[in-house]
């Protein structure tokens, strides 16, 4: 392999064999990640905290390793983590004031795997406070800007996760998906990002959000990569009850050379009024593109589509108000004294919570109050078995389902923050997977107003192999992955 | 579906959350708008239809019932706002102020 210039254009698998062969060392990789981040992070702002010490000395280390032929998957990669995820050298925000300095006597799961592994931990990435946002802009510590415009949102939740990548400040990053947090920021940002089935990934050290939805999963540049970091952070775990026993395949081996023999489903649901005409028209040339290399596209039907924000906007608060009941000023995060017990609450979650939070834990608050219940709170759970039928029901039909990621590309900062709805239509087409537990991807398609497009590709339940491997031949194929943002 | 101030006002009383009188203005037109959009659920007849809380088919998932060390004592209380001879300090929860910790 030629090697760049710049280590930072290597994806992780070519970072990976040039490690292994000592054409390169941990530790250059991991300074040329620092360098890049100096040059570019001033306009991007895709980190809360950068950990150049813990990760030089991890880089050493892993260097270490490798020499002595210790190698795995991750063994001397740089990666940013969201900083939703506990660890014990940095510290876990939330992109909240409530847990401003806070750091976790606990490693998360994944960050101890990968700490097994070897890994580097570039630093802690910027999020919607809580990860309750599609822009980022809902951060106490300020917004991430997008690589591709830095006018525009990267995306959210995990919008520092995404503009990490696209800007080229880590090799992988991790975030997390309860409606579309990873899908979404990986679209508007013009990179892979998948979200696993629901118990694939430990939760354990992930701040909770919505319990029943939330999930872990990578954004890279390539499939191949997002592939590679699935397998070394997928599969049971004793400190997650709802972690799966289902053994982990090795994803990149699983690769298919085409699509021959693949059933692609599309669903008239995933066209909606409002929608760009330039990521319709993109996501149409991509399925074109997937019949081209031999998939069979099949109509399928999921009728309760519509209802899905509305299902997702009871059940996602309901389950956040009672998880962010723990954040009272009592055994960690920030404390406002007040008058007696209760002024203390009331002051500590006044002051520590932003505005996006408030109307969320308020939401929930309201849809499981006695009176309305059942009117909301179980409604939205005898829906959601509707729309977990819609994809049993499709995928008697077919092996994959593709769609947008979202209906437009990103937008302007500043543009949706008055309209609390008009933000959480930006995750209409990624909270369906997440209320079915399903997986799903966003890979580049194109450009639609000079930003990237996502195209969307939801598999079976534990079968991220499929979609993993429909996504890889795409993308060789087409190829949009080459193009980098200029920054 | 439009919420009363006093609606809003208890809500935020139960989630131990404080706001300014702006932020309960905003918060009820806001939050009066979005159930409005919950509404649309309501034209689905779910009466025959299970609730799904979680899509996993696993359920009870138990284990061994052994003693595993836990976190040291002074690794947490470091964490805690206040501390007093090993406990967690707060003030006084009985007798407090007008609303008492039950309302």
């Amino acid at each position: 392999m030629s090697l760049p210039n710049d280590l930072t254009l290597l994806t992780a698998a070519e970072a990976r064999e040039a490690l292994d062969n000592r054409e390169i060392s941990s530790a250059e990789l991991t300074q040329a990640y620092f360098d890049r981040i100096r040059d570019v992070e001033p306009k991007i702002h895709a980190y809360l905290h950068l950990m150049q010490d813990v990760a030089m000395t991890q880089a050493a280390e892993a260097d270490r390793r490798i020499e002595q032929g210790d190698i795995q998957a991750m063994t001397g990669i740089p990666i940013g983590l969201k900083d939703i995820l506990c660890t014990t050298d940095a510290p876990t925000t939330a992109a909240s004031k409530m847990l401003d300095g806070y750091v976790s006597p606990y490693d998360a799961t994944v960050v101890s795997r990968l700490r097994d592994q070897g890994a580097v931990f570039i630093g802690k990435t910027n999020t919607d406070e809580f990860a309750m946002g599609s822009s980022t802009e809902n951060s106490a510590f300020g917004p991430t800007n997008n690589p591709w415009d830095t006018n525009r949102v990267p995306g959210g939740s995990s919008g520092g996760s995404a503009a990490a990548i696209a800007a080229r400040e880590a090799s992988i990053t991790l975030g997390s998906d309860t409606g579309g947090s990873i899908r979404q920021p990986a679209g508007f940002s013009g990179i892979v990002g998948l979200k696993p089935t629901y118990g694939r990934v430990s939760r354990y050290g992930l701040l909770p959000f919505a319990s029943s939805l939330d999930q872990i999963g990578p954004f890279t540049r390539t499939v191949e990569d997002a592939a590679l970091m699935l397998g070394a952070i997928a599969g049971k775990d004793p400190m997650d009850s709802t972690s799966v026993p289902t053994p982990v395949p090795d994803y990149t081996a699983a690769f298919p050379e085409d699509l021959k023999g693949v059933r692609i489903g599309v669903a008239p649901e995933y066209s909606v009024e409002g929608m760009e005409p330039g990521v319709d028209a993109a996501v149409k040339d991509a399925v074109a593109k997937l019949q081209e290399l031999g998939a069979e596209i099949v109509e399928v039907s999921l009728p309760h589509t519509k209802y899905a924000l509305a299902t997702y906007y009871i059940t996602a608060p309901a389950e956040a108000s009672a998880n962010l009941a723990r954040y009272d000023g009592v055994r960690y995060g920030n404390r406002i004294e007040g008058e007696d017990l209760m002024d203390m609450y009331v002051k500590t979650r006044g002051a520590g919570f932003g505005p996006e939070v408030k109307r969320r834990i308020m939401l929930g608050t309201y849809a499981l109050s006695s009176g309305y219940y059942d009117a909301y709170y179980v409604k939205a759970q005898k829906v959601r078995t509707l729309i977990k039928q819609d994809f049993d029901r499709a995928f008697e039909s077919c092996d994959a389902i593709v769609a947008p990621t979202s209906p437009t590309v990103a937008f302007e900062k500043g543009s949706r923050l008055d309209d609390p709805y008009q933000m959480y239509l930006a995750d209409v087409f990624t909270i369906p997977a997440n209320m079915a537990g399903i997986p799903g991807i966003s890979i580049p398609c194109g450009f639609s107003d000079g930003m990237p497009v996502g195209l969307q590709l939801l598999g079976k339940a534990f079968d991220e192999a499929t979609i993993l491997g429909i996504a890889h031949v795409y993308e060789q194929s087409a190829g949009w992955y080459k193009q980098l943002p200029e920054l | 579906m439009s919420l009363s101030r006093e609606d809003v006002v208890h809500v935020a009383s139960l989630a131990r959350l404080g706001m300014t009188d702006d932020e309960i203005d905003m918060m009820q037109d806001q939050l009066s708008s979005i159930l409005g959009h919950i509404e649309e659920l309501n034209e689905l007849d779910t009466e025959a239809i299970p609730p799904t809380a979680q899509v996993l088919e696993m359920k009870n998932v138990l284990r061994e019932d052994e003693v595993r060390d836990s976190l040291p004592q002074e690794t947490v209380m470091r964490l805690t706002p206040a501390a007093h001879d090993g406990f967690i300090a707060v003030s006084e929860v009985l007798g407090g102020g007008e609303e008492g910790p039950t309302a």
